[in-house]
């Protein structure tokens, strides 16, 4: 059998979104990622709900369900707890996950059904043309909200962490290499992940990422086991105060102003490099990740991107499947004629 | 010592009714089941209400179970009750006008305190004021007796008066000469673990047992013989449980996976308490985080190649739509189950009604056809579950199979069937393996006969392609805005449906040959398995210029079957010429219903709703049916319908008197 290569994994129909609009980039990346999952194509299923990011399955060549607004990881779920041999793929909005569908998203997470929930963040809702979504910022003035939105947004991340998922990530469109590496650690994982992505909308919410994704510096990448540094040239870090609470601080460097103990640039605390926070993506207590979850509420600063937290917890389809082979061991295939008749019988001559 | 006479009687209906914390429904099930042993015919109505325990002694808090059997094939759950037993004032306050004028009425003396008596809105204690004179009243202090039955066994004191409802099981199994033997394995069986109120209970019910032999407010027990029915092996059966067995015979008989979504709602959760319990048969349920998601999960297992099924009530029904409507689109296999219940919104979860068939009709978005099946009787929700399934799967459908509390809750013997002889739906199955238009998988290319596409699950080497809610192009299945192909496709989904009427048995017309094998024998007229050996309607047509044909036909659908009969057959009693016939397929109809009913100077449609059934006759075959309908919870008595089928043979005679244009 020959390789496949991402052309095997785009359909012939053509994609039709707005020109210059996010999606493009993650449909090439995703389809890119495919190849190295090694899963064949008649194995992959990818379901949506309604939305813009909800037509992701008509460009894949795979086995694709396009269904109805937020209703993607019930379908979902189902397929994936039928079928263990199947890979998964949830596409879905923040307007379709988070608003009409929040409630499957989070049942789907805390059950841990085996799915890679893909969810396209524009903080807007572009098919409806343009009205605030449940990312949208505090104040966001759109044709719903002409004197802003009332409505305080949903942390994307947070909220999984909250939904015991056991994988949420975060990554841009426009960042090819870190949002391929997100998308295949969570193609692989076993369980519900959840990767938040940040997609620029260039029609109703445009720039709405500008802060980190024209910005690396911004971007705070976790890697697990390294300490949490960012910056142009990596010299502001995360440490964790005595009192609990994460601070962005600056990193204390030889020959420099900065040094530990003393205010640094922007009178941001300096501290030593072997005192930054060192991530551990794999620990089983959420409360890290969650507390660098609220690093920054909305991407306007610098906002922790990257594995959040991966931890092992049984799958659903699996465990479902253990009840029925033991059952099975224990009882014998079941005898339908047995059934039938129960334990209670008379005879009519 | 003296022997009471033992007399014989054909037909007794009796009704335990009590506070839902004194195991009414238990005591009036385990009666049902010794009765089902000697083999008399039977059929029950459980009556409770929605809250799990009322206030005790309040008049919300009674829970009533009806058990009527006899000596020959019975069709309802009965209309009075010859006997009542009410535990307290308020079980008294709210069953005593339904019973029998010469009914016997036993009542546990002990509950009418000033307390209970004031809780039931009583001014005077009616067991002293002359008000229950028309029936033949028998105190029997129920609660002493039974402590007293059980002052040397040690278990607390509150164990021994929860006792009392074995007490009065003892003494209505000696009033009808029920044999005592299984009552107290059973007991044994369900105390194991506790040995002593095993004891306490069987103590009790035998207490029972000989206050009814040695007491004198009894002159006589009755005995009821075994009822002449088909030869075969039998079991007693819930609607609920029947319909779950049929489901899992289904998913056998298809050589598929059973999956159900589901979210509790009553009437419904017993179906998914039941198949929970069948994981030796593959049978994988998943209790989901709302209605939506429970039909959700389903479609998608549906399209991942199971026989995937939902259940649900009416509200239930309400929050599915939209996924019903895409199942619609989409073309995939999905049973969505309704046991019907009291409406609108919450109404009366408890108690039946059948006022969802246009909710089944018409409940979706845009033009969104689905087959309607409906259950007639307890047992025949196992052959409306095979039939269902069959057409879900052979015209690849969601398909809506309406039962009802009534159905869900009651219970009859049911024949078993021969396993290997039930419908074998695995051909219909044929999952799609190669590509079928070139080189090309279409999705939506269709067999020519059916007009069903293929079902072609993932996992299938080069029949990758992607289905939606979006209108898609006759054939390929690419999504398609062309207002011409719309238009078809609407054609093609509504054809599909509508095809099915060749595919059904025709409405099956009752003339008068009434015979005992209907119910459960043949079941022809049922649409299910074919196995009888009596007459079961005379099969068609009678000569419309046959002096002796009828001029009425009362029509029906689901769980009216058994009054209907029931006051049809009292109606040719008293000399009436009165046909009928019965809906299984609501739709589409089948193929010779228009033609049945134009020959019929009327149409009487008895319905558990205003009218509904009647709405769908008019509109397809201008017909000028007339309605009979109620909604009260409770099924139809044969004797209201009794009257109403007279009534209106008696205003077909007088119009047939004074006009000329009435055909003979």
């Amino acid at each position: 059998m020959t390789t496949a290569t991402r052309k095997d994994f785009a359909s012939d129909q053509e994609v039709r979104w707005c020109p210059g609009c996010g999606d493009y980039a993650i449909l090439a990346n995703v389809q890119g990622v495919m190849p190295d999952l090694g899963t064949p194509r008649e194995r992959i299923v990818f379901v949506s709900g309604i939305g813009c990011a909800a037509r992701f399955p008509y460009y894949m060549n795979t086995f694709g369900f396009h269904s109805i607004h937020g209703r993607a990881p019930a379908i979902a779920t189902g397929i994936s707890a039928t079928r263990s041999d199947l890979k998964v793929f949830v596409v879905t909005g923040d307007g379709d996950a988070l608003s009409i569908g929040g409630n499957h998203l989070i049942h789907a997470m805390r059950r841990n059904a085996n799915l890679t929930i893909i969810m396209f963040n524009n903080q807007i809702y572009g098919l409806t043309k343009g009205q605030y979504s449940p990312t949208s910022e505090l104040g966001k003035v759109t044709k719903s909200t002409p004197f802003g939105s009332l409505d305080h947004p949903f942390n994307p991340v947070s909220l999984a962490l909250g939904a015991e998922a056991t994988f949420v990530a975060r990554s841009l469109d426009n960042e090819r290499a870190h949002l391929a590496e997100m998308v295949e650690l969570a193609a692989r994982h076993q369980g519900t992940s959840f990767i938040e992505v940040y997609q620029n909308c260039n029609i109703f919410n445009d720039g709405a990422f500008d802060a980190i994704r024209g910005n690396q510096a911004n971007q705070i990448r976790l890697e697990h086991g390294q300490p949490i540094r960012f910056g142009a040239d990596h010299e502001k870090g995360v440490a964790l105060g005595r009192t609990g609470q994460l601070r962005i601080v600056d990193v204390a460097r030889a020959g420099s102003e900065a040094s530990a103990g003393q205010p640094g640039e922007d009178g941001r605390e300096v501290v030593a490099e072997e005192d930054l926070l060192v991530h551990d993506a794999y620990r089983d207590d959420p409360g890290l990740a969650f507390m660098l979850s609220r690093l920054a509420h909305t991407p306007h600063g610098p906002t922790p991107v990257g594995l959040f937290r991966q931890v092992s917890r049984p799958v659903y389809g699996e465990q479902m499947q253990a009840q029925l082979d033991d059952a099975v061991a224990r009882q014998g295939p079941g005898d339908l004629g047995a059934l039938l008749a129960g334990r209670d019988t008379w005879t009519v001559e | 010592m003296d022997t009471k006479s033992v007399q014989r009687v054909d037909t007794v209906t009796i009704r335990f009714a009590g506070d839902s914390g004194d195991g009414m429904q238990l005591t009036g099930n385990r009666f049902t089941s010794v009765t089902a042993r000697v083999g008399n015919d039977l059929a029950t109505l459980p009556d409770f209400p929605a809250e799990i325990r009322a206030p005790a002694g309040s008049l919300p808090g009674v829970s009533g179970f009806q058990l009527h059997f006899a000596d020959h094939d019975i069709l309802t759950p009965g209309d009075a009750p010859d006997v009542l037993v009410a535990m307290n004032p308020a079980a008294l306050k709210t069953n005593v006008a339904d019973l029998a004028t010469d009914g016997t009425l036993i009542v546990n003396s002990d509950a009418f305190t000033k307390g209970n008596l004031k809780k039931a809105a009583y001014d005077a204690n009616p067991l002293d004021d002359g008000s229950l004179d028309r029936l033949r009243l028998v105190q029997v202090p129920i609660t002493t007796l039974t402590v007293g039955a059980l002052e040397d066994h040690d278990v607390s004191s509150k164990d021994k008066q929860r006792a009392k409802n074995m007490f009065a099981l003892g003494l209505m199994s000696w009033m009808y000469s029920r044999p005592t033997q299984p009552t107290e394995e059973w007991l044994r069986d369900k105390f194991a673990r506790q040995s002593e109120i095993a004891d306490a209970n069987i103590a009790a019910f035998r207490a029972g047992w000989a206050f009814g032999e040695t007491t004198e407010l009894f002159a006589f027990s009755y005995e009821v013989h075994a009822a002449a029915l088909p030869p075969g092996r039998y079991r007693q059966i819930t609607g609920n449980q029947a319909l779950s067995y049929g489901l899992i015979a289904a998913a056998q008989r298809a050589g598929l996976p059973l999956f159900l979504g589901s979210y509790p709602i009553t009437p419904a959760s017993d179906i998914l308490h039941e198949l929970a319990r069948h994981k030796h048969f593959g049978v994988r349920t998943f209790q989901a985080e709302d209605e939506i998601a429970g039909v959700g999960a389903a479609l998608g297992a549906a399209f991942a190649g199971n026989l995937a099924v939902t259940t649900t009530s009416g509200p239930g029904v309400a929050l599915k739509g939209e996924t019903i409507g895409l199942a619609v689109s989409v073309e995939l296999p999905l049973l969505i189950v309704n046991i019907q219940r009291g409406g609108p919104s919450t109404g009366l979860p408890t108690k039946t009604e059948q006022s969802d068939l246009l909710q089944a009709m018409f409940g979706r978005n845009g033009e969104a056809p689905l087959p309607i099946v409906a259950a007639a009787a307890p047992g025949d929700c196992f052959d409306a579950a095979l039939e269902a399934a069959r057409l879900a799967i052979k015209y690849r459908t969601p398909v809506m199979l309406l039962s009802d509390g009534y159905l869900a809750n009651g219970a009859e013997p049911w024949r078993l069937p021969q396993v290997d002889q039930l419908p074998d739906l695995a051909a219909d199955v044929g999952f799609q393996t190669e590509p079928n238009h070139g080189d090309a998988f279409w999705p939506f290319q269709r067999d020519p006969d059916t007009l069903a596409r293929p079902w072609a699950v993932p996992g299938t080497a080069g029949l990758e392609h992607r289905i939606g809610g979006l209108e898609k192009a006759d054939g390929s299945g690419n999504i398609s805005y062309d207002p011409d192909n719309h238009h078809h496709m609407t054609e093609l989904r509504a054809a599909k449906i509508a095809g099915i009427a060749a595919d059904i048995p025709p409405l099956e017309l009752d003339l008068g040959w009434d015979g005992p094998q209907a119910r459960r024998g043949a079941g022809s007229e049922l649409g299910g398995r074919a196995e009888g050996t009596g007459p079961s309607g005379n099969g068609g047509m009678g000569h419309p210029d046959d002096p002796g044909q009828p001029r009425l036909l009362v029509l029906g659908w689901g769980s009216s079957y058994g009054p209907i009969r029931a006051a049809v057959r009292r109606a040719r009693q008293r000399g009436a010429r009165v046909a009928r016939a019965h809906l299984r397929h609501l739709n589409p109809f089948p193929a010779n219903t228009g033609e049945v009913l134009a020959g019929f100077d009327r149409v009487l449609v008895p319905e558990m709703n205003t009218g509904q059934l009647r709405l769908l006759l008019r509109a397809e075959y201008l017909v000028d049916a007339r309605g009979y309908n109620q909604v009260r919870g409770q099924p139809f008595t044969s004797q209201e319908l009794t009257e109403v089928i007279m009534a209106e043979l008696a205003e077909l005679a007088e119009l047939a008197e004074l006009g000329e244009e009435v055909p003979a």
